[in-house]
């Protein structure tokens, strides 16, 4: 079984690496969040939000000309036409009502490319709690229409300016100011980092995304099981939505793709699981690019939301077992999947989304294998990248 | 003996641990500042280890981090220079850092260098105490490093019941929720909370950390427990300074007073 265990850990990865001074706060949260999650009034109410809020379930869509153009049966998991245009938001809403029902006051969330930063501002005001996002400098030049989604939703942006001023600096920024607010306020963590018991809370806040697959493959191909399941992977949340109800159903592959950037040796790659080594990032042990000494490497991608040193502790456990397939994708193949998708199917996907479509490329399969590919995000976001690019 | 426990076993009041970054601002500042710190008059040499990504630390440390790292410094080069500073330096010296450098450089291996050099002590502020317990104390014990857990405004009198019962040397209590040198001055309710934790009789001595700067601010601690420990202000005196070893002692003096 691929489950957190009792002291937080997946296999040899995960655990609580953190300053006595959060100490109570994640310990008042691994008391209370199962219990909360499980209540009937929890539910009822993350349930109809989920639905007519955020717009789920989010169609399993057959598409028949990518397929066409790959040999297989390809499925996309439309996370795109979520509320907010992603994933984040299955995440941020079961963490607010979290937060709400611990008494807190005031929500504070770290987002590199913004999209995290969005869907907690979103449910903040939703919720009518105060908000405040730290955001890196530079990566508030790079996202600036998400910075003023931010901004007209009624949040606070800070500029992290330590560092190397991105999404490891804007986390950074957000625990420190956790730890000088710890009474009244939760920490919105976006993706499944941090210390335990974050990464399981937020895996199972993304799991309605296998959840649904499951059923809806049931409905369209009488088989609750695809041959594989592609999803890309930052920190890992959308992965761990897509991956969680397959983990231990070994005959479904799960295929994360990393961002290779440039190329996985170039200097200029956020491949974590091929250039990182086992060792602690923001409260849990697990794989990161690091140097000899242990200080953390800057990584590059195209995609700002996959532009991240670490992994989830769960990848790391998955990569570690031979459970999952770890492929690097680079910058250019990235963009080309994205432009095929925008021209075979009309949708324009998120980056991070089309370095999951790249790994079609990638991967052999045989011509009526059924795959699914988690379509994390839509690429509004990402117009600027895309025509700076120019490709197409 | 530990020099931790030979400090606190005779002398029991207005202890002062002065905290620096380790290759800042200079990779060979490290025994000058180090001699100065002794010959001003302090008790206690805490030595940062710099890594990326200080968590704990507000930006006077974290500054000094990002410019040791740039400076060169390592573990390596700092087991280098700390190589027979024991020739010179008789104040207990405690290590300071985050787990992920140390863990790289090997745990048991970091211990036995510790050893060897003459440290009498570590503070690891992302080490939980049941990690410690399971993975390091024998370790630490081995070695007769004396680790040092911190205690907060918000840590519950049972966890540091529990921290006492696990603690050598001295237990750190910051002084506020805060990272380091986020605030200055101490306010009613940290007194409220440091006369709260003076009456539960600990076996440790407690050292307050975190806002601490000059002769007042150190013996308005000093009443409420066995001293202080300065980080932030000492970094800022020490930034721009043309001769650290006059500056240095001239501000250790005037805090001690």
């Amino acid at each position: 079984m691929i489950r957190v265990d009792e002291k937080g850990f997946y296999g040899k990865f995960g655990g609580a690496y953190i300053p006595e001074m959060l100490h109570p706060n994640i310990e008042e949260l691994r008391e209370n969040y199962e219990s909360i999650m499980a209540s009937p009034d929890f539910q009822q109410e993350f349930q109809m939000l989920l639905k007519d809020y955020v717009g789920r379930p989010t169609p399993l869509y057959y598409a028949s000309r990518l397929s066409e153009r790959h040999g297989a049966k390809i499925y996309l998991k439309r996370e795109d036409l979520c509320h907010t245009g992603a994933h984040k938001v299955n995440n941020t809403i079961g963490q607010i009502l979290l937060a709400k029902r611990l008494g807190k006051k005031r929500i504070i969330a770290e987002t590199g490319a913004g999209q995290h930063g969005v869907a907690t501002a979103t449910v903040c005001a939703l919720m009518g709690m105060e908000c405040t996002v730290y955001m890196g400098e530079l990566d508030i030049h790079r996202q600036r229409p998400n910075v003023e989604r931010m901004k007209i939703l009624g949040a606070k942006v800070v500029p992290a300016t330590s560092g190397s001023k991105t999404l490891k600096d804007a986390t950074n920024e957000a625990m420190r100011a956790w730890i000088n607010n710890p009474v009244d306020t939760h920490y919105i963590i976006g993706s499944v980092v941090g210390p335990h018991p974050y990464p399981e809370m937020v895996a199972l806040f993304q799991s309605v995304i296998s959840e649904e697959i499951k059923w809806q493959l049931q409905e369209k191909e009488g088989r609750e099981n695809p041959d594989a399941v592609i999803a890309c992977v930052g920190g890992g949340s959308n992965a761990a939505g897509a991956f969680y109800h397959y983990y231990d159903v070994p005959e479904v592959r799960l295929i994360a793709a990393e961002a290779g950037g440039l190329g996985v040796h170039s200097g200029k790659s956020a491949a974590t699981t091929a250039l990182g080594t086992p060792g602690i990032l923001h409260g849990s042990k697990t794989i990161l690019m690091q140097t000899e000494d242990g200080q953390v490497i800057e990584p590059h991608s195209i995609s700002a939301g996959l532009d991240y040193p670490g992994i989830g502790p769960v990848h790391a456990h998955l990569f570690d077992i031979g459970r999952g397939e770890f492929l690097a994708v680079e910058d250019e193949d990235a963009m080309k999947a994205g432009i095929e998708l925008s021209r075979l199917e009309g949708i324009i996907p998120a980056i991070e989304s089309a370095h999951a479509l790249h790994a079609l490329n990638m991967i052999e399969f045989k011509k009526d294998d059924i795959i699914v590919v988690n379509l994390s995000g839509r690429g509004d976001k990402d117009l600027e990248t895309y025509i700076k690019w120019g490709g197409y | 003996m530990n020099r931790i426990q030979y400090l606190f076993n005779t002398k029991k009041e207005r202890v002062l641990s002065i905290y620096f970054t380790a290759g800042f601002p200079h990779l060979e500042d490290t025994l000058p500042i180090m001699e100065a710190i002794q010959a001003g008059g302090a008790d206690i040499i805490e030595i940062g280890v710099p890594y990326s990504d200080p968590i704990a630390d507000g930006p006077t440390i974290q500054d000094s981090n990002q410019i040791a790292l740039e400076n060169g410094m390592s573990l390596k080069k700092l087991f280098e220079q700390l190589k027979g500073f024991r020739a010179k330096i008789n104040l207990p010296v405690v290590l300071m850092g985050y787990l992920n450098p140390i863990i790289q450089y090997g745990m048991e291996e970091f211990c036995q260098k510790c050893k060897e050099v003459g440290i009498d002590g570590l503070i690891l502020p992302d080490l939980p105490m049941q990690q410690y317990l399971d993975d390091y104390k024998e370790m630490f014990e081995k070695y007769d490093l004396f680790n040092t857990f911190l205690i907060s405004p918000q840590t519950s009198e049972k966890r540091i019941r529990e921290i006492d019962a696990n603690s050598n040397g001295f237990i750190y209590m910051v002084s506020s929720h805060s990272i380091t040198g986020a605030k200055s001055g101490i306010s009613e309710e940290q007194v409220t909370y440091f006369e709260r934790v003076k009456a539960m009789g600990l076996k440790n001595p407690r050292l307050i950390g975190f806002g601490i700067s000059d002769a007042e601010t150190f013996s308005t601690a000093s009443q409420y427990s066995n001293g202080a420990i300065i980080g932030s202000a000492f970094i800022k005196k020490i930034k721009d300074s043309a001769n650290l070893n006059a500056d240095i002692q001239e501000y250790i003096k005037s805090v001690i007073q």
